[in-house]
């Protein structure tokens, strides 16, 4: 699937685009298809996200993972400090990164 | 130390007021995030992976202990509790939000900081001497020319959109601290048969995707012609520096490719020009800076014996301090590496409890070291164990100074948005290995540097061994290189072939680290013995 | 021709065509030329005298030759109007008024009230450029 990602202008936290709007969460990423352009032309004229940007992903029954190491260590947060991920309760979490 | 006058206060409160103004003009739209971007940039402030990132200047590493509490309030207030020292001896914050940002610059210019020219294609803060002012082996203390170039270079209305960054380092010793001459500018101050000071310039150098090393291109320059020469050199760059590739836009590809003495017969004639022209600040001007760097009032008739009976305490002398110019002083180095640590992080505590330290036992002055560590430049003997047992506590008394635990690393993919592979676990991982301080104290001296992409912030080219984080297919792979160095007798390092995934990397070093062992004669570092018996033995017993 | 927006001046606006630096230079009885980054301001400098107009093109403004055409004109000695033209932004006008620009003629107008804040943002400043006619803070500090 495709899925895009920016950062909230105000806070700079990574956003995913939901379909209707903007998610710190990855797994409620939408699969925008062939939109993607259309999505990032939208939100950054209307000065809700930057460096947005489309990126592929898998969808499984755990959630959505993108494909490049990259988008998962902006989804889960920096491997070194587990106390500032998503998941801070987790020791296993990071795997999904790795 | 430097102390701002109201001129200097009104710089800095100016361009606080100015920032809030671009970010007021952002947030309600009338900047695009394009427009915005280098404007940002001039001020620090990066979108990085997870946030927006602040990069604070800390002029040529040198701060009082106000300054220092302030950065680890501002990791408090702003941030999430902790901050990461540089390789060019500044802080960055990792979790900046952009709507604080005018308030955490407005808080750093209570204490005479700010996040001025910190990145875009600009003159960035100027590096100097960890150790100046404290040290023996010095010509003159370089500060009041660094900061007399860090007034020159903030603002320069000339010099503010360079084909690319511009970094400048000053030094005043033939022992290089500073990697100087891995710098766009290099600065060595000299005295000459007269005894009077003056400047030798060295221009090109520079890490990132094609490392050089700066070439020598004035022996003297007159200390009162200093600021005209550095500024003949930067016009001639900002003129004829490529801006076609950003790749090839750094001062050390336009001396490379006219060559030194092209690029230095254009400088000469752009020198002889701008000397009709009165833009050199009076040596007046030096002195009132000169004045504000006065040795702090040493106590004399002072001991020079030292209670070593706690063993850990002696380790830690014999490892992490450094011979002081003042009888019955030393200075000592806190490492930011503890075993398995993050290189270079500080959490807020230890930010402010350094900060207290700094005022009990160094007066008032700390400095930032291009390790990524911290100095205390003046501690009577007297107070180093009590310094040392405070330290302790605070998890900051590792004993691994220039040691193969004590690793440059940048933030890599863990927080870096241009980085291909993760640095610091790679860090982790050797340094929890050789960490042992029996294990340091076999191996001795060996700088080990680590980036996480080409960029090089991580300095893998100046390493004794370096390692090179890249993309593999979408997998982090890392190359290994060995045989770089950044003092006086810097050299590149070369890679060793093909590259390894994290814990390969980890068992190369080890399997690079014995081939040195095995082969070292006498007092070698591994840098010496990988300079005489060279790649070969090496590559054999990695690859072979 | 894109419109002056901000002036400096007092004498009569000059609104004669610019041509290129090269056509200026082998032969020509313009008295406006266009300076593009990759001139070399230097080669108008034997006809300076003759020039009452000189555009210094910002086709972007991240490219910063425009600073160095600008002061090299005015440390020669030119006195007529230096007029940046094209991708201007509000944050570098003080900046390049202190490189010796006295007109500007953005691509895209500029918002006035914010244009007119930058103008008159710095107070003082750190270097002397000579050719803003402004003294520097250390010339503040060490009156002669």
């Amino acid at each position: 699937m495709k899925i895009v990602t920016a950062n909230d202008l105000k806070s700079g936290a990574v956003i995913w685009w939901t379909g209707v709007g903007w998610s710190i969460d990855v797994d409620e990423a939408a699969d925008v298809g062939e939109d993607g352009a259309r999505v990032i032309a939208r939100e950054e004229g209307a000065q809700n996200a930057v460096s947005a940007y489309v990126i592929d992903a898998e969808k499984d029954g755990q959630g959505v993972r993108p494909a490049h190491i990259k988008e998962r260590i902006r989804a889960f947060g920096p491997t070194v400090r587990l106390d500032l991920t998503v998941k801070p309760a987790d020791a296993n979490a990071v795997n999904w990164v790795i | 130390m430097y102390k701002y006058d109201e001129y200097d206060q009104q710089m800095v409160d100016t361009r606080v007021a100015e920032f809030r103004d671009q970010v007021r003009r952002r947030l309600a739209g009338e900047l695009t995030e394009d427009q915005f971007k280098p404007l940002r940039l001039q001020n620090g402030l990066y979108l990085q992976l997870h946030a927006y990132m602040l990069r604070v200047a800390v002029p040529y590493g040198t701060m009082n202990s106000a300054q220092m509490k302030m950065l680890g309030d501002i990791a408090d207030k702003y941030d999430r509790g902790y901050g990461h020292f540089t390789t060019r001896t500044n802080i960055q914050y990792n979790w900046i939000k952009l709507e604080d940002t005018p308030d955490a610059l407005a808080d750093l210019a209570k204490v005479e900081m700010h996040a001025i020219q910190t990145s875009g294609n600009c003159i960035r803060n100027i590096s100097s001497d960890q150790y100046a002012g404290a040290s023996a082996d010095e010509v003159v203390d370089p500060r009041p020319y660094a900061e007399l170039l860090r007034q020159w270079s903030s603002f320069h209305p000339e010099f503010l959109v360079l084909p690319r960054k511009f970094k400048i380092a000053v030094i005043a010793s033939e022992i290089d601290r500073a990697a100087m001459r891995l710098h766009d500018i290099g600065i060595n101050l000299v005295k000459n048969d007269a005894g009077e000071v003056g400047a030798e310039f060295y221009v090109g150098g520079g890490m990132g995707r094609t490392p050089f090393v700066a070439k020598k291109i004035k022996d003297f320059v007159p200390i009162d012609q200093m600021v005209t020469y550095a500024e003949a050199c930067v016009r001639v760059y900002n003129r004829y520096g490529r801006r076609d590739n950003k790749y090839k836009a750094r001062i050390k590809i336009l001396v490379h490719e006219l060559g030194l003495e092209a690029y230095s017969k254009e400088v000469d004639a752009e020198f002889a020009h701008l000397l009709t022209q009165p833009i050199e600040p009076p040596l007046a001007e030096l002195e009132r800076i000169q004045a504000m760097f006065v040795d702090p009032a040493f106590e004399t008739g002072l001991s020079d014996d030292l209670d070593l009976s706690d063993p850990d305490f002696r380790l830690w002398v014999e490892r992490n301090t450094f011979a002081h110019k003042a009888p019955g002083y030393v200075i000592a180095n806190v490492s930011l590496k503890p075993i398995g640590g993050i290189p270079g992080d500080a959490t807020s505590d230890q930010i402010r409890l350094m900060a207290e330290l700094a005022k009990d036992y160094s007066f008032d002055e700390l400095r930032v070291t291009h390790a990524q560590n911290i100095v205390f430049p003046h501690v009577k003997k007297n107070d180093l164990y009590t310094l040392w047992q405070k330290l302790e506590k605070a998890d900051l008394s590792t004993p691994n100074l220039d040691t193969v635990g004590d690793i440059i690393a940048c933030p890599g993919l863990d927080y870096c948005s241009l980085a291909n592979a993760r640095s610091i676990p790679v860090a982790q991982k050797i340094s929890e290995r050789f960490g042992t301080a029996e294990r340091q104290a076999e191996i001795g001296e060996l700088k080990l540097k680590i980036s996480g992409c080409i960029n090089a912030c991580g300095h893998h080219h100046a390493g004794h061994i370096g390692i090179l984080g890249v993309d593999k297919k979408g997998k982090e792979n890392y190359q290994l290189l060995l045989g770089g160095s950044e003092g006086a007798d810097t050299s590149l390092a070369k890679i060793t072939g093909p590259g390894f995934d994290e814990d390969g990397v980890v068992d190369a070093t080890e399997k690079a680290i014995d081939v040195y062992l095995a082969n070292k004669q006498g007092d070698e570092r591994f840098l010496d013995t990988y300079r005489r018996i060279g790649m070969a033995p090496f590559k054999e017993a990695i690859y072979g | 021709m894109v419109d002056v927006q901000f002036r400096f001046r007092d004498d009569e606006a000059v609104n004669d065509p610019a041509v290129t630096v090269s056509a200026f230079t082998e032969q020509s009885n313009a008295t406006a030329v266009r300076i593009e980054p990759s001139d070399d301001a230097r080669d108008l400098l034997p006809s300076l005298d003759r020039l009452a107009l000189v555009e210094v093109a910002f086709p972007a403004w991240t490219d910063g030759r425009g600073y160095s055409s600008a002061r090299i004109l005015r440390e020669a000695g030119y006195t007529g109007e230096l007029r940046a033209t094209g991708d201007l932004v509000i944050d570098m006008l003080h900046h390049m008024r202190r490189c010796g620009f006295d007109a500007f003629a953005p691509e895209k107008p500029l918002n006035t009230s914010d244009a007119e804040a930058a103008f008159a943002r710095w107070e003082n400043v750190y270097q002397a450029t000579v050719v803003d006619g402004r003294p520097p803070i250390w010339a503040k500090r060490h009156p002669a």
